[in-house]
Protein backbone atom coordinates (compact mmCIF):
# COMPACT_ATOMS: atom_id res chain seq x y z
CA UNK A 1 0.00 0.00 0.00
CA UNK A 2 2.79 2.35 1.07
CA UNK A 3 4.68 1.51 -2.07
CA UNK A 4 1.64 2.25 -4.18
CA UNK A 5 1.24 5.61 -2.46
CA UNK A 6 4.90 6.42 -2.97
CA UNK A 7 4.79 5.42 -6.60
CA UNK A 8 1.68 7.47 -7.26
CA UNK A 9 3.31 10.47 -5.59
CA UNK A 10 6.28 10.15 -7.90
CA UNK A 11 4.01 9.71 -10.88
CA UNK A 12 2.02 12.82 -9.97
CA UNK A 13 5.06 15.01 -9.43
CA UNK A 14 6.63 13.47 -12.51
CA UNK A 15 3.65 14.53 -14.61
CA UNK A 16 3.92 18.11 -13.44
CA UNK A 17 5.23 20.45 -16.18
CA UNK A 18 8.91 19.75 -15.49
CA UNK A 19 11.05 18.51 -12.70
CA UNK A 20 12.70 21.54 -11.12
CA UNK A 21 16.05 22.33 -12.69
CA UNK A 22 19.12 21.78 -10.64
CA UNK A 23 22.22 23.87 -10.33
CA UNK A 24 23.94 21.27 -12.47
CA UNK A 25 21.35 21.78 -15.21
CA UNK A 26 21.95 25.51 -15.08
CA UNK A 27 25.72 25.12 -15.23
CA UNK A 28 25.46 22.92 -18.28
CA UNK A 29 23.00 25.19 -20.07
CA UNK A 30 25.00 28.30 -19.22
CA UNK A 31 28.24 26.75 -20.40
CA UNK A 32 26.66 25.86 -23.72
CA UNK A 33 25.35 29.39 -24.09
CA UNK A 34 28.73 30.85 -23.23
CA UNK A 35 30.48 28.74 -25.81
CA UNK A 36 28.04 29.80 -28.50
CA UNK A 37 28.43 33.47 -27.50
CA UNK A 38 32.20 33.10 -27.60
CA UNK A 39 31.95 31.72 -31.14
CA UNK A 40 29.78 34.68 -32.07
CA UNK A 41 32.50 36.88 -30.57
CA UNK A 42 35.08 35.30 -32.85
CA UNK A 43 32.87 36.30 -35.75
CA UNK A 44 32.66 39.81 -34.28
CA UNK A 45 28.89 39.55 -34.26
CA UNK A 46 27.41 39.35 -30.78
CA UNK A 47 23.97 40.64 -29.90
CA UNK A 48 23.20 42.78 -26.89
CA UNK A 49 20.14 40.66 -26.21
CA UNK A 50 22.34 37.56 -25.90
CA UNK A 51 24.44 39.32 -23.30
CA UNK A 52 21.29 40.39 -21.49
CA UNK A 53 19.96 36.81 -21.43
CA UNK A 54 23.27 35.53 -20.07
CA UNK A 55 23.20 38.15 -17.35
CA UNK A 56 19.59 37.29 -16.52
CA UNK A 57 20.54 33.61 -16.27
CA UNK A 58 23.35 34.37 -13.89
CA UNK A 59 21.16 36.59 -11.78
CA UNK A 60 18.42 33.96 -11.53
CA UNK A 61 20.94 31.30 -10.58
CA UNK A 62 22.39 33.53 -7.89
CA UNK A 63 18.97 33.82 -6.29
CA UNK A 64 18.42 30.07 -6.57
CA UNK A 65 15.79 30.17 -9.32
CA UNK A 66 17.37 27.50 -11.47
CA UNK A 67 14.29 27.04 -13.63
CA UNK A 68 14.55 30.62 -14.80
CA UNK A 69 18.31 30.36 -14.98
CA UNK A 70 18.09 27.41 -17.33
CA UNK A 71 15.38 29.09 -19.41
CA UNK A 72 17.49 32.25 -19.78
CA UNK A 73 20.58 30.20 -20.60
CA UNK A 74 18.73 28.36 -23.32
CA UNK A 75 17.43 31.64 -24.69
CA UNK A 76 20.96 33.03 -24.67
CA UNK A 77 22.24 30.00 -26.52
CA UNK A 78 19.52 30.32 -29.15
CA UNK A 79 20.25 34.03 -29.61
CA UNK A 80 23.98 33.39 -29.86
CA UNK A 81 23.42 30.70 -32.47
CA UNK A 82 21.16 33.02 -34.42
CA UNK A 83 23.86 35.68 -34.42
CA UNK A 84 26.33 33.09 -35.72
CA UNK A 85 23.91 32.17 -38.47
CA UNK A 86 23.56 35.87 -39.31
CA UNK A 87 27.30 36.37 -39.51
CA UNK A 88 27.73 33.33 -41.73
CA UNK A 89 24.90 34.08 -44.13
CA UNK A 90 25.78 37.78 -44.36
CA UNK A 91 29.24 36.84 -45.66
CA UNK A 92 27.74 36.69 -49.12
CA UNK A 93 24.39 38.37 -48.74
CA UNK A 94 25.83 41.82 -48.12
CA UNK A 95 26.53 42.09 -51.79
CA UNK A 96 22.81 42.17 -52.51
CA UNK A 97 22.64 45.61 -50.94
CA UNK A 98 25.74 47.04 -52.52
CA UNK A 99 25.35 50.04 -54.76
CA UNK A 100 26.99 49.19 -58.06
CA UNK B 1 36.17 83.95 -17.11
CA UNK B 2 34.48 84.11 -20.49
CA UNK B 3 30.79 84.86 -20.44
CA UNK B 4 28.38 81.96 -20.61
CA UNK B 5 26.07 84.02 -22.77
CA UNK B 6 26.40 84.35 -26.53
CA UNK B 7 23.93 86.81 -27.94
CA UNK B 8 23.12 88.42 -31.24
CA UNK B 9 20.48 91.09 -31.69
CA UNK B 10 19.52 92.24 -35.13
CA UNK B 11 17.32 95.19 -35.96
CA UNK B 12 14.69 94.34 -38.52
CA UNK B 13 12.42 97.26 -39.34
CA UNK B 14 10.53 98.14 -36.19
CA UNK B 15 11.35 94.91 -34.42
CA UNK B 16 14.56 93.50 -33.02
CA UNK B 17 15.31 89.80 -33.33
CA UNK B 18 17.36 88.34 -30.53
CA UNK B 19 19.12 84.99 -30.34
CA UNK B 20 21.07 83.72 -27.38
CA UNK B 21 22.98 80.58 -26.56
CA UNK B 22 23.76 80.04 -22.90
CA UNK B 23 26.30 77.63 -21.52
CA UNK B 24 24.78 75.86 -18.52
CA UNK B 25 24.52 72.19 -17.49
CA UNK B 26 20.76 72.48 -16.81
CA UNK B 27 20.76 69.34 -14.70
CA UNK B 28 17.20 68.35 -13.97
CA UNK B 29 17.94 66.57 -10.74
CA UNK B 30 16.39 63.37 -12.07
CA UNK B 31 19.44 61.91 -13.77
CA UNK B 32 21.81 59.47 -12.09
CA UNK B 33 25.50 59.29 -12.79
CA UNK B 34 27.47 56.14 -13.64
CA UNK B 35 27.78 55.29 -9.96
CA UNK B 36 24.02 55.49 -9.44
CA UNK B 37 24.08 58.77 -7.56
CA UNK B 38 21.56 61.44 -8.48
CA UNK B 39 23.17 64.44 -10.15
CA UNK B 40 21.75 67.34 -8.15
CA UNK B 41 19.45 69.81 -9.86
CA UNK B 42 21.34 72.73 -11.28
CA UNK B 43 19.41 74.85 -13.71
CA UNK B 44 18.71 78.45 -14.68
CA UNK B 45 15.60 79.68 -12.93
CA UNK B 46 15.29 83.08 -14.50
CA UNK B 47 16.59 84.58 -17.70
CA UNK B 48 15.99 88.26 -18.41
CA UNK B 49 16.53 90.50 -21.43
CA UNK B 50 16.33 94.27 -20.97
CA UNK B 51 16.29 97.12 -23.43
CA UNK B 52 16.09 100.79 -22.60
CA UNK B 53 15.51 100.01 -18.95
CA UNK B 54 12.50 97.83 -19.75
CA UNK B 55 12.32 94.06 -19.54
CA UNK B 56 11.53 92.79 -23.02
CA UNK B 57 11.73 89.07 -22.31
CA UNK B 58 11.76 87.01 -19.15
CA UNK B 59 11.92 83.25 -18.90
CA UNK B 60 11.04 81.30 -15.75
CA UNK B 61 12.74 78.00 -16.28
CA UNK B 62 12.66 74.65 -14.54
CA UNK B 63 14.24 71.20 -14.92
CA UNK B 64 12.65 70.54 -18.29
CA UNK B 65 14.98 72.84 -20.21
CA UNK B 66 17.96 71.05 -21.73
CA UNK B 67 21.65 71.71 -21.45
CA UNK B 68 23.09 74.80 -23.16
CA UNK B 69 19.72 76.39 -23.88
CA UNK B 70 19.10 78.37 -27.01
CA UNK B 71 16.57 81.17 -27.04
CA UNK B 72 15.17 83.16 -29.92
CA UNK B 73 12.59 85.90 -29.76
CA UNK B 74 11.69 89.28 -31.21
CA UNK B 75 10.48 92.46 -29.56
CA UNK B 76 9.02 95.67 -30.89
CA UNK B 77 11.37 98.59 -30.81
CA UNK B 78 15.11 98.80 -30.53
CA UNK B 79 17.45 100.58 -32.89
CA UNK B 80 20.81 99.72 -34.27
CA UNK B 81 23.46 100.54 -31.71
CA UNK B 82 21.15 100.22 -28.72
CA UNK B 83 22.32 98.12 -25.84
CA UNK B 84 20.61 94.98 -24.60
CA UNK B 85 21.26 93.56 -21.15
CA UNK B 86 21.01 89.83 -20.57
CA UNK B 87 21.20 88.07 -17.23
CA UNK B 88 20.40 84.74 -15.66
CA UNK B 89 20.15 83.34 -12.14
CA UNK B 90 20.17 79.66 -11.35
CA UNK B 91 18.84 77.56 -8.50
CA UNK B 92 22.21 77.58 -6.76
CA UNK B 93 22.20 81.35 -6.69
CA UNK B 94 24.89 81.65 -9.36
CA UNK B 95 24.38 84.21 -12.08
CA UNK B 96 25.91 85.74 -15.16
CA UNK B 97 25.16 88.81 -17.19
CA UNK B 98 26.32 90.46 -20.35
CA UNK B 99 25.43 93.23 -22.72
CA UNK B 100 25.24 93.33 -26.50
CA UNK B 101 24.64 95.96 -29.12
CA UNK B 102 21.82 95.63 -31.60
CA UNK B 103 23.25 95.17 -35.08
CA UNK C 1 9.81 13.56 -61.14
CA UNK C 2 7.37 14.67 -58.48
CA UNK C 3 5.87 18.17 -58.71
CA UNK C 4 7.71 19.18 -55.60
CA UNK C 5 11.13 18.20 -56.85
CA UNK C 6 10.34 19.71 -60.22
CA UNK C 7 9.60 23.04 -58.60
CA UNK C 8 12.72 22.78 -56.51
CA UNK C 9 14.75 22.02 -59.62
CA UNK C 10 13.24 24.97 -61.45
CA UNK C 11 14.03 27.28 -58.56
CA UNK C 12 17.57 26.05 -58.40
CA UNK C 13 17.98 26.52 -62.13
CA UNK C 14 16.65 30.07 -61.85
CA UNK C 15 18.99 30.75 -58.99
CA UNK C 16 21.90 29.37 -60.96
CA UNK C 17 21.00 31.64 -63.87
CA UNK C 18 20.78 34.65 -61.58
CA UNK C 19 24.19 33.93 -60.16
CA UNK C 20 25.66 33.33 -63.56
CA UNK C 21 24.93 36.94 -64.53
CA UNK C 22 28.27 38.43 -65.48
CA UNK C 23 27.58 41.88 -64.06
CA UNK C 24 26.93 40.56 -60.54
CA UNK C 25 29.47 39.42 -57.98
CA UNK C 26 32.32 39.09 -60.42
CA UNK C 27 35.63 37.94 -58.96
CA UNK C 28 35.42 41.34 -57.31
CA UNK C 29 38.66 43.16 -57.93
CA UNK C 30 37.80 46.29 -55.99
CA UNK C 31 37.33 49.38 -58.09
CA UNK C 32 36.95 52.26 -55.66
CA UNK C 33 36.77 54.85 -58.42
CA UNK C 34 33.78 53.09 -59.98
CA UNK C 35 32.27 52.55 -56.52
CA UNK C 36 32.46 56.23 -55.66
CA UNK C 37 30.94 57.20 -58.96
CA UNK C 38 28.07 54.73 -58.56
CA UNK C 39 27.59 55.78 -54.95
CA UNK C 40 27.26 59.45 -55.76
CA UNK C 41 25.08 58.73 -58.77
CA UNK C 42 22.73 56.61 -56.66
CA UNK C 43 22.05 59.44 -54.24
CA UNK C 44 21.91 62.30 -56.71
CA UNK C 45 19.40 60.33 -58.75
CA UNK C 46 17.37 59.45 -55.71
CA UNK C 47 17.26 63.08 -54.60
CA UNK C 48 17.48 65.14 -57.78
CA UNK C 49 16.54 68.38 -56.02
CA UNK C 50 19.45 68.18 -53.59
CA UNK C 51 22.72 69.75 -54.71
CA UNK C 52 25.71 67.44 -54.42
CA UNK C 53 27.40 69.54 -51.76
CA UNK C 54 24.23 69.68 -49.64
CA UNK C 55 24.25 65.96 -48.93
CA UNK C 56 26.76 66.68 -46.18
CA UNK C 57 23.94 68.20 -44.14
CA UNK C 58 22.40 64.80 -43.56
CA UNK C 59 18.74 64.86 -42.52
CA UNK C 60 18.54 68.60 -43.18
CA UNK C 61 19.01 67.98 -46.86
CA UNK C 62 16.11 65.53 -46.79
CA UNK C 63 13.39 67.67 -45.28
CA UNK C 64 12.35 71.26 -46.05
CA UNK C 65 11.09 72.12 -42.60
CA UNK C 66 14.14 70.71 -40.89
CA UNK C 67 16.35 72.59 -43.35
CA UNK C 68 14.84 75.92 -42.33
CA UNK C 69 15.32 75.16 -38.66
CA UNK C 70 18.88 74.08 -39.33
CA UNK C 71 19.70 77.29 -41.22
CA UNK C 72 18.52 79.29 -38.23
CA UNK C 73 20.52 77.05 -35.93
CA UNK C 74 23.65 77.62 -37.99
CA UNK C 75 23.51 81.29 -37.03
CA UNK C 76 24.03 80.18 -33.47
CA UNK C 77 25.31 76.65 -33.58
CA UNK C 78 25.10 74.54 -30.42
CA UNK C 79 28.63 73.27 -30.99
CA UNK C 80 30.20 76.66 -30.34
CA UNK C 81 31.25 75.77 -26.80
CA UNK C 82 32.84 72.47 -27.83
CA UNK C 83 34.60 74.21 -30.69
CA UNK C 84 36.12 76.82 -28.39
CA UNK C 85 37.14 74.16 -25.92
CA UNK C 86 38.75 72.25 -28.78
CA UNK C 87 40.73 75.25 -29.91
CA UNK C 88 42.05 75.77 -26.39
CA UNK C 89 42.91 72.10 -25.99
CA UNK C 90 44.65 71.98 -29.32
CA UNK C 91 46.99 74.83 -28.50
CA UNK C 92 47.74 73.79 -24.93
CA UNK C 93 51.22 72.23 -24.78
CA UNK C 94 51.85 68.74 -23.42
CA UNK C 95 53.96 68.28 -20.29
CA UNK C 96 57.03 67.95 -22.52
CA UNK C 97 56.40 71.31 -24.11
CA UNK C 98 55.30 70.03 -27.52
CA UNK C 99 51.80 70.52 -28.95
CA UNK C 100 49.43 68.65 -31.24
CA UNK C 101 50.66 70.89 -34.05
CA UNK C 102 54.00 69.08 -33.91
CA UNK C 103 52.37 65.77 -34.85
CA UNK C 104 50.48 66.89 -37.91
CA UNK C 105 51.26 68.31 -41.33
CA UNK C 106 50.63 72.05 -41.52
CA UNK C 107 50.42 72.17 -37.74
CA UNK C 108 47.14 70.28 -37.86
CA UNK C 109 45.29 73.17 -39.50
CA UNK C 110 43.17 72.54 -42.55
CA UNK C 111 44.08 68.85 -42.89
CA UNK C 112 40.99 67.03 -41.65
CA UNK C 113 39.85 66.25 -45.20
CA UNK C 114 42.84 63.93 -45.66
CA UNK C 115 41.71 61.60 -42.91
CA UNK C 116 41.49 58.66 -42.75
CA UNK C 117 44.58 57.72 -44.70
CA UNK C 118 46.28 54.39 -45.22
CA UNK C 119 49.58 54.17 -43.40
CA UNK C 120 51.72 52.02 -45.68
CA UNK C 121 54.40 51.60 -43.06
CA UNK C 122 52.04 50.32 -40.39
CA UNK C 123 49.75 48.66 -42.92
CA UNK C 124 46.57 50.08 -41.44
CA UNK C 125 44.03 52.85 -41.72
CA UNK C 126 44.74 55.86 -39.55
CA UNK C 127 41.78 58.03 -38.61
CA UNK C 128 42.02 61.52 -37.17
CA UNK C 129 40.96 60.27 -33.73
CA UNK C 130 43.61 57.56 -33.78
CA UNK C 131 46.25 60.04 -34.91
CA UNK C 132 45.36 62.41 -32.06
CA UNK C 133 45.73 59.75 -29.41
CA UNK C 134 48.94 58.48 -30.97
CA UNK C 135 50.21 62.04 -30.81
CA UNK C 136 49.39 62.16 -27.12
CA UNK C 137 51.12 58.86 -26.41
CA UNK C 138 54.17 59.82 -28.44
CA UNK C 139 54.48 62.85 -26.19
CA UNK C 140 54.10 61.10 -22.88
CA UNK C 141 50.42 61.84 -22.35
CA UNK C 142 47.70 59.32 -21.59
CA UNK C 143 45.28 58.74 -24.46
CA UNK C 144 41.79 60.19 -24.10
CA UNK C 145 38.57 58.24 -24.54
CA UNK C 146 37.39 58.02 -28.14
CA UNK C 147 33.80 58.54 -27.14
CA UNK C 148 33.99 61.46 -24.73
CA UNK C 149 34.13 65.25 -24.81
CA UNK C 150 37.87 65.83 -25.19
CA UNK C 151 38.26 63.88 -28.41
CA UNK C 152 35.03 65.41 -29.68
CA UNK C 153 36.24 68.95 -28.99
CA UNK C 154 39.64 68.34 -30.57
CA UNK C 155 38.22 66.82 -33.76
CA UNK C 156 35.57 69.57 -33.86
CA UNK C 157 38.27 72.20 -33.95
CA UNK C 158 40.32 70.40 -36.57
CA UNK C 159 37.23 69.84 -38.73
CA UNK C 160 36.36 73.51 -38.42
CA UNK C 161 39.74 74.54 -39.82
CA UNK C 162 38.95 72.45 -42.91
CA UNK C 163 35.42 73.72 -43.47
CA UNK C 164 34.56 73.92 -47.12
CA UNK C 165 37.53 71.86 -48.28
CA UNK C 166 36.59 68.85 -50.38
CA UNK C 167 36.98 65.41 -48.82
CA UNK C 168 40.20 64.03 -50.26
CA UNK C 169 40.81 60.43 -49.25
CA UNK C 170 43.52 58.53 -51.03
CA UNK C 171 43.86 54.82 -51.63
CA UNK C 172 47.50 54.14 -52.40
CA UNK C 173 48.50 51.48 -54.89
CA UNK C 174 48.82 48.92 -52.14
CA UNK C 175 46.82 45.70 -51.90
CA UNK C 176 46.44 46.16 -48.16
CA UNK C 177 44.87 49.57 -48.66
CA UNK C 178 42.45 48.11 -51.15
CA UNK C 179 41.66 45.36 -48.71
CA UNK C 180 40.98 47.85 -45.95
CA UNK C 181 38.67 49.74 -48.31
CA UNK C 182 36.83 46.52 -49.21
CA UNK C 183 36.64 45.58 -45.56
CA UNK C 184 34.97 48.89 -44.81
CA UNK C 185 32.59 48.46 -47.68
CA UNK C 186 31.71 44.99 -46.52
CA UNK C 187 31.06 46.23 -43.00
CA UNK C 188 28.80 48.96 -44.32
CA UNK C 189 26.50 46.58 -46.18
CA UNK C 190 26.58 43.62 -43.77
CA UNK C 191 23.55 43.19 -41.59
CA UNK C 192 24.20 42.80 -37.90
CA UNK C 193 22.56 42.99 -34.52
CA UNK C 194 19.34 41.32 -33.52
CA UNK C 195 17.44 43.91 -35.56
CA UNK C 196 19.35 42.67 -38.60
CA UNK C 197 20.17 46.11 -39.95
CA UNK C 198 23.21 47.10 -41.91
CA UNK C 199 24.39 50.68 -42.18
CA UNK C 200 22.92 50.57 -45.66
CA UNK C 201 19.49 49.53 -44.40
CA UNK C 202 18.98 53.03 -42.99
CA UNK C 203 21.38 55.17 -44.96
CA UNK C 204 21.06 53.69 -48.44
CA UNK C 205 17.60 52.17 -48.47
CA UNK C 206 15.80 54.72 -46.35
CA UNK C 207 17.36 58.19 -46.32
CA UNK C 208 14.76 60.90 -45.85
CA UNK C 209 12.40 58.43 -44.25
CA UNK C 210 11.74 58.14 -40.55
CA UNK C 211 12.99 55.70 -38.01
CA UNK C 212 10.70 56.39 -35.12
CA UNK C 213 10.93 60.17 -34.76
CA UNK C 214 14.20 60.68 -36.60
CA UNK C 215 14.72 61.49 -40.25
CA UNK C 216 17.48 59.32 -41.69
CA UNK C 217 20.54 60.83 -43.31
CA UNK C 218 21.90 59.67 -46.66
CA UNK C 219 25.19 57.80 -46.52
CA UNK C 220 26.65 60.20 -49.06
CA UNK C 221 28.57 62.86 -47.18
CA UNK C 222 27.75 61.35 -43.83
CA UNK C 223 31.32 61.58 -42.55
CA UNK C 224 31.79 65.14 -43.77
CA UNK C 225 29.91 66.68 -40.88
CA UNK C 226 31.69 64.75 -38.14
CA UNK C 227 32.08 65.26 -35.26
CA UNK C 228 28.51 66.22 -34.49
CA UNK C 229 26.66 67.99 -31.71
CA UNK C 230 23.61 65.83 -31.26
CA UNK C 231 20.64 67.21 -29.39
CA UNK C 232 20.01 63.60 -28.41
CA UNK C 233 23.38 63.57 -26.66
CA UNK C 234 23.11 67.14 -25.39
CA UNK C 235 26.68 67.40 -26.52
CA UNK C 236 29.42 66.83 -29.01
CA UNK C 237 30.15 63.28 -30.13
CA UNK C 238 32.88 61.66 -32.16
CA UNK C 239 32.70 59.27 -35.09
CA UNK C 240 33.63 56.49 -32.67
CA UNK C 241 30.71 57.37 -30.49
CA UNK C 242 28.31 57.31 -33.41
CA UNK C 243 29.54 53.94 -34.69
CA UNK C 244 29.39 52.25 -31.31
CA UNK C 245 26.01 53.65 -30.32
CA UNK C 246 24.55 52.75 -33.70
CA UNK C 247 25.69 49.16 -33.15
CA UNK C 248 23.96 48.96 -29.79
CA UNK C 249 20.84 50.61 -31.17
CA UNK C 250 20.42 47.67 -33.53
CA UNK C 251 21.18 45.32 -30.64
CA UNK C 252 24.67 44.43 -31.73
CA UNK C 253 27.42 44.42 -29.14
CA UNK C 254 29.69 47.26 -30.23
CA UNK C 255 33.31 46.61 -31.03
CA UNK C 256 35.96 48.72 -29.34
CA UNK C 257 36.19 52.29 -30.58
CA UNK C 258 38.76 52.55 -33.34
CA UNK C 259 38.83 48.78 -33.91
CA UNK C 260 39.95 47.84 -37.39
CA UNK C 261 36.43 47.39 -38.73
CA UNK C 262 35.41 50.88 -37.68
CA UNK C 263 38.49 52.51 -39.12
CA UNK C 264 38.03 50.64 -42.39
CA UNK C 265 34.37 51.65 -42.40
CA UNK C 266 35.32 55.29 -41.98
CA UNK C 267 37.88 54.89 -44.76
CA UNK C 268 35.28 53.52 -47.18
CA UNK C 269 32.57 56.02 -46.29
CA UNK C 270 34.92 58.97 -46.53
CA UNK C 271 36.37 57.83 -49.85
CA UNK C 272 33.01 57.45 -51.61
CA UNK C 273 32.18 60.99 -50.51
CA UNK C 274 35.35 62.42 -51.98
CA UNK C 275 34.76 65.84 -53.47
CA UNK C 276 31.99 66.81 -51.08
CA UNK C 277 32.92 69.63 -48.69
CA UNK C 278 33.86 69.19 -45.07
CA UNK C 279 31.01 70.69 -43.09
CA UNK C 280 32.14 69.73 -39.62
CA UNK C 281 31.62 70.20 -36.83
CA UNK C 282 27.97 69.49 -37.44
CA UNK C 283 24.74 69.71 -35.50
CA UNK C 284 22.11 67.03 -35.61
CA UNK C 285 18.81 66.30 -33.86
Amino acid sequence: MRALLLISVFLITGSAPTLAASEGDFKAAYAAAEIAEKDAGQLRNQWTTTEAALAAAKKAAASGDFDQAVASSKEAEALAKASIFQATSEKERWKDMEIR
Amino acid sequence: MASTIRVRAISNGDTTEVQALIQHPMDSGFVKDAQGQVIPAHFIQQLTFEHGGKTVFVADWGPAVSKDPYVKFAFKGGNKGDEIKIGWVDNKGASDATTAKIQ
Amino acid sequence: MTTRSAIRFALLALAALAFAEPSARAADTPDPVADAKAFQKFFTQKFPKVKLEDFVNGPYSMNEDMHRQWEEKEQFPPYEFALEAGKDMFSKPFKNGKTYADCFPNGGIGIRQNYPYFDEKEGEVVTLELALNRCREANGEAPVSYVKDEMASLTAYMAYTSRGKPMDIKIPNDLRALEAYENGKRYFYTRRGQLNFSCATCHVQSPGERIRAEILAPALGIMNAMPIYRSEWSGMGTTSRRFTTCNSQIRGVPLNPQDEEYRDLEYYLSYVSNGLPISGPGARP
